[in-house]
């Protein structure tokens, strides 16, 4: 059987539906030449996709996701095996009705059309074998749908067979992935070995195994999702399809429930976390039933049969309905809960898509082509990106951490902020003892421990009273404090100290680098030493990569500063720049370097006391950057702002942090400096000045035209994205990046609420908004402006309301909240003439 | 001397008592065979005829028809009064029943369904037995003086050795209670037309077949070349047929000419009951499915769609 | 009626078998377990026969400890109580199990009227246990039961023989050993799990002499790979077929 090709365009590794839907659309993308391989039989290889449950929610708190799953029903119903039935998420707690009303909000930020808020009378109507007495309300959609996956997959691949595209090999097992010079040239399979620069791991949890034949990380682990099949039950016994009620999610039990054929179908995810090494799989003929469907282990599930017995007695409680299939499910999680996708940051022509569910696989499948075909995936995937890993993410203990800590979070009431407990700092700043002495409450990001405020500056609270915006209600007063607030507003009176060790830092240099970073960014980067240029980065669709920083620290010598979350994908992005003949190169200083930021009205004269440089407007202008000594100390100080102050950030090797910090610290008590927060940072401070932020306001769905980023003209030399820019200059804007603010914050009960983010944006007399391109108006950001008194809440919004002065609403928990558009440009709510950092 | 103990239903003797002579004759050429019950004289000269130098036949007025302890009964007093080095039997429910009562009378270790025995030196026997239904074998050695063991059905090819028939008659000695458990009637036919045991052909379906409904197609395949319908433990399990078709480890062996596996994969189970037959083929999606391991023939195609057209074509080839 | 059913803990296998790197067990570590067919058929007729004539069923199990996941999955169909031999990990020869089993069913309170079990387990096989128990308690024993009623202490079985079945009749107290095709076992409800998780297990412990069978390896018989002659599909393999059952005479 060693029909296998000797040489193909690109390899699918895997034919669950993933791979399956990767293989069909680059077929419909117009690639030829190509081959997949799966170890197990068709059409159920024995992955996860065999016994997944099939049916899909299609809200989520996440745009990413939501447009993944909307673009995958979109194709499981053109393929025909898409079976409505409705859906019920149920609350048997007040906070899970208040959840609901969340998901609500989140359906209409992301345009779920007909969702409703149900009693459990209604619930009772709609699945009469429920108990509706301890349930309190449903979330109710009529869209949810149960899918045929492995029909699904089997029409992809014969569509791509039909396109003369594809050639498929089953029972053949990868067993080495051949790499050359970081670029991916074959697969070795037990049939043969196959020639290809290209190469897709859609194996679901064996993706790490094969990932690692080629030395490329894919951090997930395979976990267990318990489920049972009980019947047959006497209530379904004239059941004609495959599931003709809606499903159930019990949410407050992390548990679901679907009639299945004249079976009742119940899973969970409320189990302990069951996790399992790739080589603790069984293969397909060792298994019972598949490699993926492991033995059950009923004492996991006691609970849940009591909780399943509360919600549905009737069925659960019959003592002749019977436990006809029961297993322990694998299915794939990674440490953020969030996919793998996109070229692997170790080596080249190396794909993952990996962890990815049912709900979401065609529409993976699909931006999978083609970012391989075009470069880019319509959907701005940046938080599934594969290379938004570090280093501590990619091990074991890492993932089997956090695995474990979201795994009873799937049906989860999430907050926005909410921490991760285990696996906790890692990443010290040199700062870190000192800023823990002064109180410092710490948030995690990348890794990094970083005060998100100080308790120290408690006092603070009282000083500015009701300046600070109290806020009563559990939910947005939760991972939450006044001191953010407070410390904003001394930091604008004297000045704050910012840890901002977090910055990805990496450098470009040798005689291209200009070459390098000029193709990177939108704005000239042809500029004297010494410059320091914010920038776009683009796709080749002109909407944002990531908006960075990068100064000109020589001749042939740039510093890139990003955000620390998407910092690894921007040093891929970068590197992905780098001419093949090796005359510019990318070294990464981001452990290397530590940053603190001083900003304020005192800023300058605190400097001015541990340096004997020019620090004077005139002296260090906005927007330039050089080495000052303080003592014995050699630091890059940089002059910008992300919080609407004048001030430095302070570049410096990270053993000398400590003493650097000192150096400041202490100057600047007598300026009345404070420890500031990323609460002010992140938050606070740029809310206020209308600073977009990427991953919110920024990604590859807008463009710097409706980001209002634009320059007055586009520099001559080539870059990523410049004609899909110039093209963009040229057409009708059809949405604006707004400033809005809240003009009554009382609820129905009179409590003031305050959003956080991701809200429905409505007219004035309930509606959705929607702009020309389909995409609906949301909160992309909310928070306090304490400056102003105000709560802000930037969102994109059409033309005919991106006019100052309009008046709209934001729902909020299940209530209208009015809105006002203050600000249409790109200049903050606050000094607006930018005084403050320019002085 | 090693003694084996003949089995026979009413005067017809079990063909894997023949593999049972032959494999003890490989060990000693001195094997003696014990036959117990209504028609144990008809089978000496058979035995005789694969190599039994002597035939014991017991007699006892109440032993007729089969009665597992009072022959193991009869088997005890010969193994006191001459003391062989080993007692064999088949490897069948009868063979290895009475030589469970043997070795529990005597509190003797007992090696069943072997598929190659070894005397050693001493007291001890090197053997190879088989677990799982035969999908995993056992090598062991046994530390007795009188090795108690059945064969596999078989694992041993029976040979014929004329030995001169030599038949010595001797009375059993019951004890209290030999004869409470016996046969007392025998009723109908399990399967009803062709028995799934001894037909010469199976029609076989499993899983792939995804219902009751299409196993009407393996009947009429049955029908139309005088076979058998069989099926897998998962078939039996999810209620579509009744046990009695049920092949496999727990089910039915079946060691027909042609056994035709219908969407079955092969599990251990499985392939256990199915793999004497002479000739297997198997239809399956799956070409690399286990039970094409096992197959001479198999055709690559679903079932629902393959079976109407075979059946055509078979049919118009047996007009 | 005060029915004892033996049951044992099985791998339950797929169509491979991997062995420990020793090769003396199956590794298990990948493979879940369960009992035996034929046991799950004893288990199910005994709760069947005390559901129509009252009484208990008592499960005894001898082996690993972790058996009693085995005991509460019976216990959910309607088995009442449980002796768990706990071996300490080590595995019984049949001449050992039944020792343990016998010394358990007769020193219990319960004077039980039948002993159920299997006709052999599906791992070891030894088609030996039941009838030793019998031996030691000085019981009749029926094996290979495939048919069982019971009516005034009589219990009367049928055993299947080629395509018929031998019919034996035995007073009770006994042992009767069972075939898998006695009846098609329940699935056990979520309502019966729940009651099962209360029900009492006692554990004993036990300890037994050195086997006189000892194992020296445990060898996955070489599949002799055929090399099945590929007929192809379709209307091409229909008649492709024909032929080969002509070739090999069972089609005239």
């Amino acid at each position: 059987m060693s029909d296998l090709p000797s040489s193909a365009k690109a390899v699918i590794i895997g034919a669950g539906i993933v791979g399956n839907s990767v293989a069909f659309h680059l077929a419909d993308l117009g690639w030829r030449d190509l081959v997949q391989v799966d170890k197990g039989p068709l059409p159920n290889p024995g992955g996860s996709t065999g016994h997944a449950s099939n049916f899909i929610f299609p809200t989520d708190h996440g745009k990413e996701i939501t447009q993944l799953t909307a673009d995958s029903v979109r194709q499981y119903r053109e393929m025909g095996v898409f079976t409505e039935c409705g859906g019920i998420e149920v609350a048997r707690t007040p906070e899970r009705v208040q959840e609901l009303h969340r998901r609500m909000a989140s359906a209409k930020s992301f345009e779920i059309e007909d969702t409703e808020i149900i009693t459990p009378a209604r619930v009772k109507e709609l699945v009469p074998f429920i108990d509706e007495s301890v349930i309190l309300a449903g979330f109710y959609t009529p869209s949810v749908g149960v899918v045929d996956s492995l029909r699904a997959g089997t029409i992809m691949r014969e569509k791509a067979m039909a396109l003369n595209a594809l050639t498929v090999s089953a029972n053949t097992e990868v067993l080495d992935i051949e790499v050359t010079n970081g670029k991916v040239s074959g697969v070795v399979t037990d049939k043969g070995t196959i020639k290809t620069e290209c190469v897709v791991i859609a194996c679901g949890c064996w993706s790490p195994k094969i990932a690692a034949m080629a030395g490329a990380s894919i951090p997930l682990t395979p976990a267990v999702h318990q489920m049972k099949d009980i019947g047959p039950v006497p209530e379904f016994a004239d059941a004609k399809g495959d599931i003709e009620y809606p499903i159930v999610r019990d949410m407050d039990t992390n548990m679901y429930e679907r009639q299945h054929g004249t079976g009742l179908e119940v899973g969970s995810y409320a189990h302990r976390p069951i996790l399992h090494d790739v080589d603790e799989i069984p293969s397909n003929a060792e298994a019972a039933l598949s490699p993926t469907e492991m033995p059950f282990t009923q004492k996991d599930f006691d609970l849940q049969d009591e909780h399943s017995y509360e919600l549905m007695p009737q069925i659960i409680g019959n003592e002749s309905v019977g436990q006809k299939y029961a297993i322990n499910g694998l299915l794939s999680l990674t440490p953020d809960g969030m996919p793998i996708l996109g070229e692997t940051p170790e080596v080249k022509g190396l794909w993952s898509a990996a962890a990815v569910w049912i709900k979401e696989g065609p529409g993976v499948g699909r931006m999978m082509a083609q970012w391989m075909v075009l470069g880019e995936p319509e959907i701005d995937l940046h938080q599934s990106n594969v290379a938004r890993f570090y280093d501590h993410h990619k091990t074991r203990t890492h993932i089997r951490a956090r695995t474990s800590e979201g795994f009873n979070k799937t049906y989860g009431i999430v907050h926005p902020a909410e921490q991760w407990d285990s696996n906790r700092n890692v990443r010290l700043s040199p700062y870190y003892e000192r800023e823990k002495a002064l109180g410092a409450v710490f948030y995690e990001g990348v890794g990094w421990e970083r005060p998100f405020w100080y308790e120290v500056n408690a006092p603070l609270v009282e000083k500015f009273g009701d300046a600070v915006m109290p806020r009563t209600a559990e939910w947005e007063s939760r991972w939450w404090s006044p001191i953010i607030n407070a410390e904003h507003l001394q930091m604008r009176e004297t000045a704050g100290l910012v840890d901002l060790s977090a910055f990805a830092i990496f450098d470009v240099t040798g005689p291209s680098a200009l070459d390098v970073v000029q193709r990177a960014a939108l704005r000239q980067m042809d500029v004297a030493v010494g410059k320091v240029i914010y920038t776009p980065v683009l796709k080749p669709n002109g909407g944002y990569q990531s908006d960075l920083t990068i100064m000109r620290l020589g001749h042939d010598h740039f510093r890139v500063v990003t955000g620390g979350a998407h910092g690894m994908a921007d040093l891929k992005w970068f590197r992905d720049h780098l001419p093949a003949d090796g005359t510019a190169s990318v070294s990464d200083l981001t452990s290397a370097m530590s940053t603190i930021g001083i900003w304020g009205p005192n800023a300058r004269k605190i400097m001015e006391k541990i340096t004997s440089a020019d620090m004077s407007h005139e002296g260090f202008p906005f927007g330039t950057c050089r080495i000052i000594e303080i003592g014995t100390q050699r630091v890059l100080a940089s002059r910008i702002s992300y919080v609407g102050d004048l001030g430095w950030e302070l570049y410096i090797p990270a053993e000398q942090g400590a003493k650097l910090w000192d150096a400041v610290w202490d100057a600047g008590q007598e300026f009345g400096l404070i420890p500031v927060g990323i609460g002010v940072y992140g938050t606070t401070g740029r809310l206020e000045k209308g600073y977009r932020a990427y991953g919110a306001e920024l990604d590859s769905e807008y463009t710097v035209l409706e980001a209002g980023m634009a320059m007055k003209k586009v520099k001559d030399q080539d870059f990523t994205g410049k004609a899909a820019h110039l093209r963009h200059r040229d057409e009708p804007v059809v949405a604006h990046m707004c400033g809005l603010t809240i003009t009554d914050h009382a609820s129905s009960t009179g409590e003031k609420r305050y959003p956080l983010g991701g809200e429905p944006i409505l007219t004035k007399d309930g509606q959705p908004i929607t702009d020309a391109k389909g995409r609906r108006s949301f909160a992309t950001s909310a928070g306090s402006a304490p400056s102003l008194g105000k709560h802000i809440i930037m969102a994109y919004l059409p033309p005919e309301y991106a006019v100052e002065g309009t008046e709209l609403l934001v729902e909020y928990m299940g209530e209208h909240y009015p809105v006002v558009v203050e600000r249409t440009g790109i200049a903050g709510l606050f000094d607006p003439t930018n005084e403050r950092i320019m002085a | 001397m090693i003694l084996v103990y003949a089995e026979h239903d009413r005067g017809e003797l079990d063909p894997v008592t023949l593999q049972a002579i032959s494999a003890a004759k490989a060990l000693d050429a001195d094997v003696q065979a014990v036959v117990v019950g209504h028609g144990a004289k008809d089978v000496a000269a058979e035995l005789a005829a694969f190599g039994a130098v002597s035939v014991h036949v017991g007699n006892h007025p109440e032993l007729l028809d089969f009665t597992p302890r009072a022959h193991a009964r009869a088997v005890n007093a010969l193994v006191t009064a001459n003391s062989p080095r080993a007692v064999i039997a088949g490897g069948t429910p009868r063979g290895n029943e009475v030589l469970g009562h043997l070795a529990a009378m005597r509190d003797e270790p007992f090696a069943s369904e072997c598929v190659s025995i070894e005397l050693a030196s001493g007291d001890t026997a090197e053997i190879v037995r088989a677990r799982w239904g035969g999908n995993l074998l056992d090598e062991a050695t046994v530390t007795s003086s009188l090795l108690i063991a059945t064969v596999q059905a078989h694992a041993f090819a029976a040979t014929s050795a004329d030995a001169p028939l030599s038949v010595s008659e001797f009375d059993v000695e019951l004890a209290d209670g030999d004869v409470l458990v016996r046969v007392e009637d025998r009723v109908g036919s399990s399967a009803g037309g062709v028995g799934l045991a001894e037909a010469k052909v199976v029609v076989s379906g499993g899983r792939g077949m995804d219902g009751p409904d299409a196993f009407v197609m393996l009947e009429e395949i049955a029908g139309v070349i005088g076979g058998a319908v069989g099926c897998s433990r998962v078939v039996t399990s999810a209620g579509w047929r009744p046990h009695a078709e049920q092949v496999g480890q727990t089910g039915t062996k079946v060691a027909p000419d042609l056994y035709l596996a219908c969407g079955i994969s092969g599990a251990t189970q499985h392939i256990a009951g199915c793999k004497s037959a002479k000739t297997l083929i198997a239809i399956n999606t799956d070409s690399q499915a286990p039970i094409m391991g096992f197959a001479d023939y198999m055709v690559v195609d679903n079932v629902h769609t393959f079976l109407p057209l075979f059946i055509e074509k078979l049919k118009a080839a047996s007009n | 009626m005060d029915i004892a059913v033996c049951i044992k803990r099985v791998p339950l296998l797929g169509s491979a078998i991997v062995l420990t790197a020793d090769n003396m067990a199956i590794d298990t570590s990948k493979v879940g377990f369960g009992l035996s067919p034929h046991e799950e058929c004893a288990v199910e007729a005994a709760v069947k026969l005390v559901e129509e004539n009252g009484g208990s069923v008592t499960l005894i199990n001898i082996g690993h400890i972790d058996g009693e996941e085995q005991i509460r999955e019976q216990m959910a169909i309607g088995a009442d109580r449980a002796i768990l031999i706990d071996t300490n990990g080590a595995e019984p020869d049949p001449q050992a199990a039944a020792t343990a089993l016998a010394d358990a069913i007769s020193s219990d309170d319960t004077n039980f009227d039948l002993v159920l079990m299997g006709s052999e387990s599906a791992d070891y096989g030894g088609s030996q246990t039941g009838i030793r128990v019998a031996h030691k308690l000085g019981l009749p024993v029926v094996t290979s039961v495939k048919g069982l009623k019971i009516d005034s202490g009589i219990a009367t079985c049928e055993r299947a023989v080629g395509s018929t079945r031998e019919v034996y009749t035995v007073p009770l107290p006994a042992v009767i050993t069972v075939k898998d095709g006695l009846n098609i076992p329940r699935y056990a409800s979520v309502p019966g799990r729940m009651k099962a998780r209360k029900k009492p297990v006692d554990i004993k412990q036990v300890s037994f002499a050195g086997s006189r069978i000892t194992t020296k390896q445990l060898v996955v018989p070489v599949q002799e790979a055929k090399g099945a002659t590929n007929l192809g599909t379709g209307a091409e393999a229909a008649d492709a077929l024909v032929e080969v059952m002509k070739q090999i005479g069972v089609l005239s």
